[in-house]
């Protein structure tokens, strides 16, 4: 049995279509991957995932359970850390993971014994105390990770659950769902990084204007785009005799510039040396070379026409 | 744990929550205790003789009879915060994650209520505490404070299901916080703070009819004279059809949330 099925999912806020015909199916144990920018209908999504807003068309079930009809028991079987860490400055770490507890029904003592392992599992033993409103970015987004976590749940909703943090944050975040999920939680994270959804996700969903634009894994996604290429950047020689030579090589792709070439390689870094040896047989010298992969921002723009933005490209 | 344990467990961690959450955040404490407080102070050193009007009733003092009012200030206010305190929830997401956990989610709102009936029991036992320090006395002794004292508390409770069905409706503190005048209109146009057979019309009127009048003089009555059936049948009944309107509103907003998210 899937751990999230979605057929038809639809939500309209009036006349605006936020989610549009959503279909998607997550095994049990994966982490999915929910990638688009800002708007494109990921929070959306998760809110009628976790039965915090009613679809307006569709069906979907997670755990088994339909979140409409069966909505206390899917909430009984997921965690969720949604977008913005919604905690409350005036609690302590420890009043909110053992309030937490209490919501899901867990002893007393039972409760009072997770949150002390889950604040020492996030490394917030020594900060367990103070007020939330004085933690740093990254420290609310661990606890907001570790409340999701007290039931033991066997989805886990994470939406967006980097924005904002700096890359030593987010690579903590990044190694703590890898952790869960080796202990066999499925994962359900939206995103607008590229990279994290590259890193962590064993399946990708793209989504764009409320509709999921592709959805595979992140290496069947990019291998669809094409294959890598070679990015030459000339020091002596132009560019046509460049391309001349390489011609036998691999597919040419458009040149960016008269000192750039570019050379699509079926077998990536095996074809490095065949490449090398043609332009030097032509007489043309490199300054540098690069191997460059298929991106999912390569994925993204084939199907949709422009890049991912995320909250860091300047404006 | 039973459904009902649970849901019991919940509506005591919201409401110990909430009770916290006012003490920490100073302005959702000050229209509780400190702005009835200073009213009091001013209009029972300022109109002390008022006491002397023909039609005013028998009273020991102007603070005797005043007791009451500061109290319903009080609660009322007591409801107010609380909305507000709601509202903040919302807007910050905190009650995203009481929603997503597998309760009854009028149990969110039973949380609030029992927190706001914990201000008014406080606000119930400081003003008690202020009049005897000052000389009021309870003429109707321990019984008649104690139903002071739940009559209060159980006020704040039904105040308080409106104040949650207006942050459940709207969503915005600043909304629910722009409510505090007319907290004081209606207090006003009852007799919180005056004898309704010397008002003029039409507050004369309005103020007969108002059922934060009804509710006054069920606290007022233990304190200044004795316990009357017919004050306390007036009292519960108004509490009670404010209490039942407060929690069919929250229940209409509350699905309106999840309908609209």
């Amino acid at each position: 049995m899937p751990a999230i099925e979605v057929a038809a999912l639809e939500r309209a806020f009036d006349d605006v279509k936020a989610v549009q015909g959503v279909d998607l199916e997550v095994a049990e144990g994966e982490i999915y991957g929910f990638l688009g920018p800002n708007g494109a209908g990921k929070t959306t999504t998760v809110r009628m995932l976790t039965t915090l807003l009613l679809p307006t068309a569709g069906r979907a079930t997670v755990a088994g359970h339909d979140v409409v009809g069966e909505a206390r028991e899917v909430r009984a079987t997921i965690g969720v850390a949604l977008q913005e860490a919604a905690l409350d400055p005036l609690m302590t770490g420890r009043e909110l993971i053992r309030l937490q507890a209490t919501l899901q029904g867990l002893p007393g003592a039972e409760g009072r014994r997770r949150a002390d392992s889950l604040l020492e599992r996030v490394d917030l033993s020594a900060a367990a105390d103070r007020r939330v409103g004085g933690y740093s970015g990254g420290m609310k987004r661990r606890l907001d990770l570790a409340a999701a976590l007290v039931h033991e749940p066997r989805v886990l909703f994470l939406d967006e659950p980097t924005t904002g943090l700096d890359p030593v944050s987010r690579k903590t975040i990044w190694e703590e769902v890898r952790s869960l999920n080796d202990d066999g939680t499925t994962v359900f994270l939206t995103t607008q990084y590229l990279e994290e959804a590259d890193q962590l996700a064993d399946n990708v969903a793209i989504i764009d204007g409320g509709r999921i634009v592709a959805e595979g894994t992140p290496a069947a996604l990019k291998a669809d785009i094409g294959d890598p290429h070679i990015r030459l950047q000339l020091e002596e020689g132009s560019a046509a005799e460049a391309e001349r030579a390489l011609g036998a090589v691999g597919r040419l792709l458009p040149a960016v510039d008269g000192e750039t070439v570019m050379v699509e390689v079926s077998d990536g870094a095996a074809e490095i040396p065949a490449v090398v040896r043609a332009l030097d047989e032509a007489g043309v010298a490199v300054g540098a070379l690069e191997l460059v992969h298929p991106t999912l921002d390569d994925v993204f723009v084939a199907k949709t026409g422009r890049h991912i933005p995320t909250d860091e490209d300047p404006a | 744990m039973s459904a009902l344990g649970t849901n019991l467990r919940v509506v005591r961690a919201l409401g110990l929550r909430s009770i916290r959450q006012t003490f920490r955040r100073p302005q959702l404490l000050a229209p509780i205790v400190v702005f009835p407080t200073i009213l009091l102070a001013i209009q029972t050193g300022g109109a002390g003789s008022a006491v002397d009007l023909p039609g005013f009733p028998e009273v020991q003092s102007f603070l005797q009879f005043m007791l009451a009012g500061a109290m319903m200030q009080s609660l009322m206010l007591a409801g107010n915060s609380g909305g507000i305190a709601f509202a903040v929830d919302i807007e910050m997401g905190f009650t995203d994650r009481l929603f997503a956990a597998p309760i009854s989610r009028f149990t969110i709102v039973l949380g609030r209520l029992a927190g706001t009936a914990a201000l008014g029991l406080f606000s119930a036992l400081w003003f008690l505490a202020i009049g005897l320090v000052f000389g009021a006395e309870i003429e109707s002794g321990v019984w008649g404070a104690l139903i002071a004292i739940v009559l209060v508390t159980a006020s704040a409770t039904a105040v308080g299901g409106i104040g949650a069905a207006i942050a459940l409706r709207t969503g915005s503190a600043s909304v629910v916080q722009g409510l505090f005048p007319l907290v004081l209109v209606v207090l006003f146009v009852s007799s919180a703070f005056f004898p309704v057979d010397l008002m003029i019309e039409p507050a004369k009127a309005i103020a007969e009819y108002n059922p934060m009048s009804f509710i006054v003089e069920g606290i007022r009555e233990p304190i200044i004279s004795g316990v009357h059936a017919s004050d306390l049948i007036g009292a519960v009944a108004a509490i009670l059809g404010i209490f039942a309107l407060g929690l069919l509103l929250s229940a209409r907003a509350l699905r309106h949330r999840l309908r609209v998210g």
